[in-house]
C-alpha cells in the first residue's frame, strides 16, 4: 500500500480513530455529551476527508477497497444519515438513566462497517465490512438491556443475521470453487469469458442474494423486519432502516455491475419475484398495522421492493442509468425513512415508545409542525410531487419503462395505491379531534433542527431536484 | 410572467390566510376573498397581452417557459388559449363561490381550511395551464392533496371514508397516467434522441398503432376517473356528498372539468389515430353514464348525492362530445363544462344552505319548504331547471350543440343519449316535489337566504341565463382553441 492508497482511505481511518477516541474518552471520563460531541466531530471530520479524497478519486486502495466516486457519495450518504441518526439518539436517550455513552462507539462501528461495504470490491472486504454492521446493529438494538423487547429484538436480528451470514459466505465459497477469484472485476471477467450460464455460479448468486435480501428485508427474507423495527428504540430503527440497508444496497449493485452478473436472465427472474412479492407482500402486510413502527416496517419492505425493480432495470437498460436512479430513489428513502422515525423518536422516550395509532390522534393541533413534517415524509413515501419521494418514484417508473417490465410495474401501480390507504390513515388519524392527555412536552432542539433540515431537503429536492441530479449523474 | 403569477398568486394568498388566522378569526376569509380579487385582476392581463406570446400561433394567448429539470427535458411550461381562460375564470368565479359558501359554515380552523381552499384552486390553475407533461402530472397530483384534506377535516361522517376513496382512486388512475407519460417520452427519445416531456414535441412522434392504443388508454382512465364516468364513476358519490360546501363547489364545479380538459387538451391530439379507434367504446360510455347517472339519481334520497349523480350524467355528454370531435360537439362540450360549472356549484350551495339550517341532507324529512324559505325555493327551482337543460339557459346550448354534433358521428348512441331529456326533469323535480312542495314538515323556525347567498347564487343566476341567450361571445373565445386542437390532430 502507497502513501496515495492510505490516503484514499483516511474517510474510513477517521471514523475508526473517532470510534477509539470515544471508547478511550469513557475510559477517562463518562460523560453524555461528550461522548455524543466526539463522534458528531468524528463523522463531520470524516465527511470533509470524504470531500478531499473526492478530488483524486478513483483510487484502487488495494484490491480490496476501491474509492470512486460511487463509494464516496454512498459513503457520505451513510455517513450523514449517522450523523443525523446520533443527532435523534442524544435526544432520546439524555434523559434515560443508565449509561448511554457506548452508543456512539457503536453507532461508529456500524458506520464503519457500512462505509467498508460501499467501498468494497472484494469478497473480503464485502463479508468484514457486512459482520461489523451486524454485529454493532445487533447490541444497538438491544440497548435498553433492561426491557423485554429491544432484546428479544436483539436476539432475533442476531440468530437470522447469523443464518444469513452462513448463506452468503456460502455462495461465496461456490463461487471461488468455480473461478478461483474473489476480486469482483476478476470474477467479471471469468463470467465474460463463459458462454453458457454456469449453474454452481447461478446458485452461488442466489445464496448471496439470499444472504443480502435478509438485510434488505425482501420478501422472502422480511421475518425480522416488524419485530426488530418495533422493539428497538427508535433512532436506532431508522438507522436500521437506512445505514444497514443503503450499505447492502450499494454493495450489491456494484457487484452485480462488476460481475456482470446481469447476463444471468434466470437470476433477473428470480430477483422479479422477490421484487414483486416484496411490493405487493409488503403493502397488503402493512394495511393491517396498527403499530406505526410495524407498518413503517412492512412499508419499507415495499420500498425496497420499488428500489429493486430500478435495480432489475438493469438486465436491459445502461448500468450508469440504474445507479443514477436508484441512488436518487435511496437517497429520498434516507430523508423520508429519517424524517418518519425522527418524529416517531421525537415522540418516544426510551421507557415508553409512541408507536401506537392512537398516541398520534389529534397530532395535528397538539404538535402542528411535527405533524406537518410526519405527514410531508409520508406523502414522499406515498410518492406524492412535491416530495423527494415523488422525483424518485418517477426514476424507478422511467426504469420499469425503459426496460420493459410491465408486469413490476403494473405491482408497483397497485401496491402505490394499496400505500396511499395506510399513509394516508395515519394522516387521518393526525388530523382527528384532540385527545387530552400530552404524551411528552419536552423540546428536543437538536431533533428539532435535524427534521426542520430534513423536510427542506425533502421538499427542496422534490421540487427542484437539478442540483442533485447532476452530482448522481457523475457517479457512473 | 403573467401565467406563473396566476397561480403564486393563489399560493402566497392561500399561505397568508393560513398565517392570518392568528390575527383575527375573520381574516383567512377576508384574505381569500382579496387573493380571488387580486386572481381575476390578473386574468384580465393574457387578453391585453395576448400579442406577446411569441414563438406560438395566435391561438394562445400568453406564454411561458422557464428551465426546470434538463436532464428530462423537463420544462416551465405554461401557455394559455381560449379554452383555458375559460375554465379559469370558472375557477376564480366559483372560488368566490365556495368562499362565500363556507363563510359561516366552516368555524374551526378557518386558516387551514383557506390555505387548502386557494392551493386546490392554485393546483387547478396549473392543470388548466401546464403543457409540460410532468408539469401537468405535477399540478394533477397538487390539486388532489388539498382537496383531500378538505374532505378529510371538514367533510361530514363518513368523511374518512370518502376521502381515502376520493384519492386512491385518483391517484391509482393518474399513476397509469404517468407510466403513459414517460413511456411516450422514452419512446420518442429512440427516435429522436433527446428527452423532452414538452406537448408541443410530443406532437409530432409517430407512434405504432398497438404502442399508441395503450398509450391513450392510460391517458384517458385517468381522465375518465376524474370526469368521471361509468364504470370509474363510484368515488364521486361519496367524495361530493361528504365534502364540506366549498369542498363540494370546486370538486364539482372545478376539478371534473379537468378530466375534460385533459381529453380534449391531450388525448385526442396526442393519439389521435387511437383514439378514433377508441372513440365508439368512449362514446357508449358516454352514453351510457349519461342514461345510468340519471336513474341513479332519481333514486336517491340524500339531496348532495343526487345532485353528485346528475354530475356525472352532465359529465357524460362532455366524453360524448369530445369524442366526437368536430366543431360543434367540441364547442358544446365547452360550454356543457362551464354551464355545468355554474349549475351543479350553484346547487351544492343550495344544499349546503340547507344542510346548515336543518343538519340534514336526506330529503324525506324535507317537504313544504317553499312558504317558509321562498328565496331558496326559487333559486332551486331556477338551477333546477337549468339542470334538466331548459332552453334559454346555459346547460341547454351546451347539450343541443353536443347532440348535433355527435348525431352526423354516431346516430345511436345520439338517440339513446337525447333520452336523457325525459329523464332529467324527472329527478330535477323530484327535488322540487320532496324539498319544498307539499305540506311543511318542519316545526322550527328557518332564516330564508340572507344576503350574501343572494349575492352569490344571483351572480350565477345572471352568468346561467347569460351564457343561454348570448352564447356567441363565450363560442368566440373558445372557438380558435377547438379548431386548432382539430387542426392540430389533422397535421
Amino acid at each position: 500500500m502507497n502513501s496515495q492508497q492510505l490516503f484514499a482511505l483516511a474517510p474510513i481511518i477517521t471514523v475508526a480513530g473517532t470510534a477509539i477516541a470515544v471508547m478511550l474518552g469513557i475510559a477517562v471520563r463518562r460523560n453524555f455529551i461528550l461522548s455524543f460531541s466526539i463522534a458528531a466531530i468524528g463523522i463531520i471530520a470524516s465527511m470533509i476527508a470524504l470531500g478531499i479524497v473526492w478530488r483524486e478519486s478513483p483510487i484502487q486502495a488495494t484490491l480490496l477497497l476501491r474509492m470512486d466516486a460511487y463509494a464516496l457519495f454512498y459513503m457520505a450518504l451513510l455517513l450523514s444519515a449517522g450523523l443525523a441518526v446520533l443527532g435523534l439518539c442524544y435526544d432520546y436517550f439524555k434523559a434515560r438513566e443508565g449509561e448511554n455513552e457506548e452508543l456512539p462507539l457503536l453507532l461508529l462501528t456500524a458506520l464503519l462497517g457500512g462505509a467498508v461495504l460501499a467501498c468494497s470490491s472484494h469478497f473480503a472486504s464485502f463479508f468484514i465490512g457486512l459482520e461489523t454492521l451486524s454485529i454493532s446493529l445487533f447490541v444497538l438494538i438491544g440497548y435498553p438491556l433492561n426491557q423485554a423487547r429491544p432484546l428479544e429484538a436483539a436476539i432475533k436480528y442476531l440468530i437470522l443475521s447469523g443464518v444469513s451470514s452462513a448463506f452468503l459466505l456460502m455462495g461465496m465459497a461456490f463461487i471461488y470453487a468455480q473461478c478461483g477469484e474473489l476480486y469482483f472485476n476478476d470474477i467479471g471477467r471469468y463470467m465474460a469469458s463463459r458462454q453458457e450460464i454456469d449453474v454452481t455460479i447461478l446458485s452461488a448468486i442466489i445464496l448471496i442474494v439470499a444472504g443480502l435480501g435478509f438485510k434488505l428485508s425482501l420478501i422472502p427474507f422480511h421475518l425480522w423486519t416488524p419485530d426488530v423495527y418495533e422493539g428497538a428504540p427508535a433512532p436506532i430503527t431508522a438507522f436500521v432502516a437506512t445505514v444497514s440497508k443503503g450499505a447492502v444496497f450499494a454493495l450489491l449493485l456494484r457487484y452485480f455491475i462488476s460481475t456482470e452478473s446481469y447476463a444471468y436472465p434466470p437470476l433477473l427472474n428470480t430477483l422479479s419475484c422477490i421484487a414483486g412479492l416484496s411490493i405487493l407482500g409488503g403493502n397488503l402486510l402493512a394495511l393491517l398495522q396498527n403499530n406505526v413502527k410495524r407498518l413503517l416496517a412492512y412499508s419499507s419492505i415495499a420500498h425496497m421492493g420499488y428500489l429493486m425493480v430500478g435495480f432489475i432495470a438493469g438486465g436491459s437498460i445502461p448500468s450508469a442509468w440504474v445507479v443514477e436512479s436508484v441512488t436518487f430513489y435511496l437517497l429520498a428513502y434516507f430523508i423520508t425513512t429519517i424524517g418518519a422515525f425522527g418524529v416517531v423518536s421525537v415522540l418516544s422516550t426510551p421507557d415508553m415508545e409512541a408507536d401506537d395509532l392512537s398516541e398520534y390522534r389529534g397530532l395535528f393541533w397538539r404538535r402542528p409542525w411535527l405533524a406537518a413534517v410526519f405527514t410531508l415524509m409520508l406523502l414522499s413515501l406515498a410518492g406524492i410531487p412535491l416530495t423527494a419521494g415523488f422525483i424518485g418514484k418517477f426514476y424507478i417508473f422511467t426504469d420499469a419503462a425503459d426496460g420493459g417490465l410491465w408486469g413490476l410495474l403494473a405491482a408497483v401501480i397497485v401496491g402505490s395505491g394499496l400505500g396511499l390507504y395506510y399513509y394516508l390513515r395515519i394522516v387521518i388519524v393526525m388530523s382527528m379531534s384532540l385527545k387530552a392527555t400530552e404524551i411528552k412536552p419536552a423540546y428536543d432542539w437538536v431533533s428539532a433542527v435535524l427534521l426542520a433540515v430534513l423536510t427542506i431537503a425533502l421538499i427542496w429536492f422534490g421540487v427542484y431536484p437539478n442540483l442533485l441530479v447532476d452530482v448522481i449523474q457523475s457517479l457512473a | 410572467m403573467i401565467l406563473p403569477m396566476l397561480i403564486c398568486v393563489l399560493l402566497l394568498g392561500g399561505f397568508i390566510a393560513f398565517i392570518s388566522e392568528r390575527w383575527s378569526q375573520d381574516a383567512p376569509r377576508w384574505m381569500g376573498v382579496i387573493t380571488l380579487i387580486a386572481e381575476a385582476l390578473f386574468l384580465t392581463l393574457p387578453l391585453s397581452w395576448a400579442e406577446y406570446a411569441d414563438g406560438l400561433s395566435p391561438v394562445w394567448l400568453a406564454d411561458f417557459h422557464g428551465p426546470w429539470i434538463p436532464r428530462f427535458g423537463i420544462g416551465f411550461h405554461l401557455v394559455m388559449d381560449g379554452l383555458s381562460l375559460l375554465l379559469i375564470t370558472l375557477t376564480v368565479l366559483l372560488g368566490f363561490m365556495a368562499v362565500s359558501s363556507s363563510w359561516t359554515e366552516i368555524n374551526n380552523r378557518q386558516g387551514f381550511f383557506f390555505f387548502n381552499l386557494l392551493a386546490c384552486l392554485a393546483g387547478t390553475v396549473g392543470v388548466f395551464l401546464a403543457v409540460d407533461l410532468f408539469l401537468f402530472f405535477f399540478f394533477w397530483e397538487l390539486m388532489i392533496i388539498p382537496m383531500y384534506f378538505l374532505i378529510s377535516i371538514w367533510g361530514h361522517e363518513h368523511r374518512t371514508y370518502a376521502a381515502a376513496k376520493f384519492f386512491i382512486f385518483t391517484q391509482v388512475s393518474s399513476l397509469l397516467m404517468l407510466t403513459a407519460i414517460i413511456a411516450l417520452v422514452l419512446i420518442r427519445h429512440d427516435k429522436v434522441g433527446s428527452y423532452s416531456f414538452d406537448y408541443f414535441d410530443l406532437l409530432d412522434t409517430t407512434l405504432e398503432p398497438e404502442a399508441a392504443f395503450w398509450l391513450m388508454l392510460g391517458f384517458f382512465v385517468a381522465f375518465t376517473v376524474k370526469l368521471p364516468a361509468v364504470p370509474f364513476h363510484t368515488w364521486l358519490p361519496d367524495a361530493h356528498t361528504q365534502a364540506p360546501t366549498g369542498g363540494s363547489v370546486i370538486l364539482a364545479g372545478v376539478m371534473l372539468k379537468t378530466g375534460a380538459y385533459g381529453l380534449l387538451r391531450f388525448v385526442i391530439p396526442l393519439f389521435p389515430d387511437a383514439a378514433h379507434r377508441f372513440a365508439p367504446v368512449a362514446m357508449t360510455l358516454g352514453v351510457v353514464s349519461v342514461l345510468y347517472a340519471a336513474i341513479m339519481a332519481f333514486a336517491q334520497s340524500d339531496l348532495k348525492r343526487l345532485i353528485a349523480y346528475t354530475s356525472v350524467s352532465h359529465m357524460g355528454f362532455i366524453l360524448l362530445g369530445v369524442f366526437s370531435w368536430n366543431l360543434f360537439a367540441l364547442q358544446g362540450s365547452v360550454i356543457t363544462m362551464l354551464a355545468h360549472g355554474i349549475s351543479a356549484a350553484a346547487l351544492f350551495m343550495i344544499a349546503g344552505a340547507l344542510q346548515e339550517r336543518l343538519h340534514t341532507r336526506e330529503m324525506d324529512k324535507m317537504g313544504g319548504f317553499w312558504t317558509v324559505l321562498p328565496g331558496l325555493s326559487v333559486l332551486t327551482l331556477f338551477f333546477s331547471l337549468a339542470s334538466l337543460g331548459l332552453p334559454g339557459l346555459a346547460n341547454f346550448i351546451g347539450e343541443f350543440l353536443v347532440l348535433q354534433g355527435a348525431f352526423s358521428v354516431n346516430r345511436v348512441l345520439t338517440i339513446a343519449a337525447a333520452v336523457v331529456l325525459i329523464l332529467a326533469p324527472v329527478y330535477a323535480l323530484i327535488v322540487m316535489q320532496k324539498a319544498f312542495y307539499g305540506p311543511l314538515r318542519w316545526s322550527a323556525p328557518l332564516p330564508d337566504a340572507g344576503r350574501r347567498e343572494w349575492a352569490s347564487l344571483g351572480l350565477l343566476v345572471l352568468i346561467a341565463v347569460w351564457l343561454g341567450l348570448g352564447p356567441q361571445a363565450v363560442l368566440n373565445i373558445s372557438e380558435p382553441a377547438v379548431k386548432n386542437s382539430i387542426a392540430m390532430e389533422r397535421g
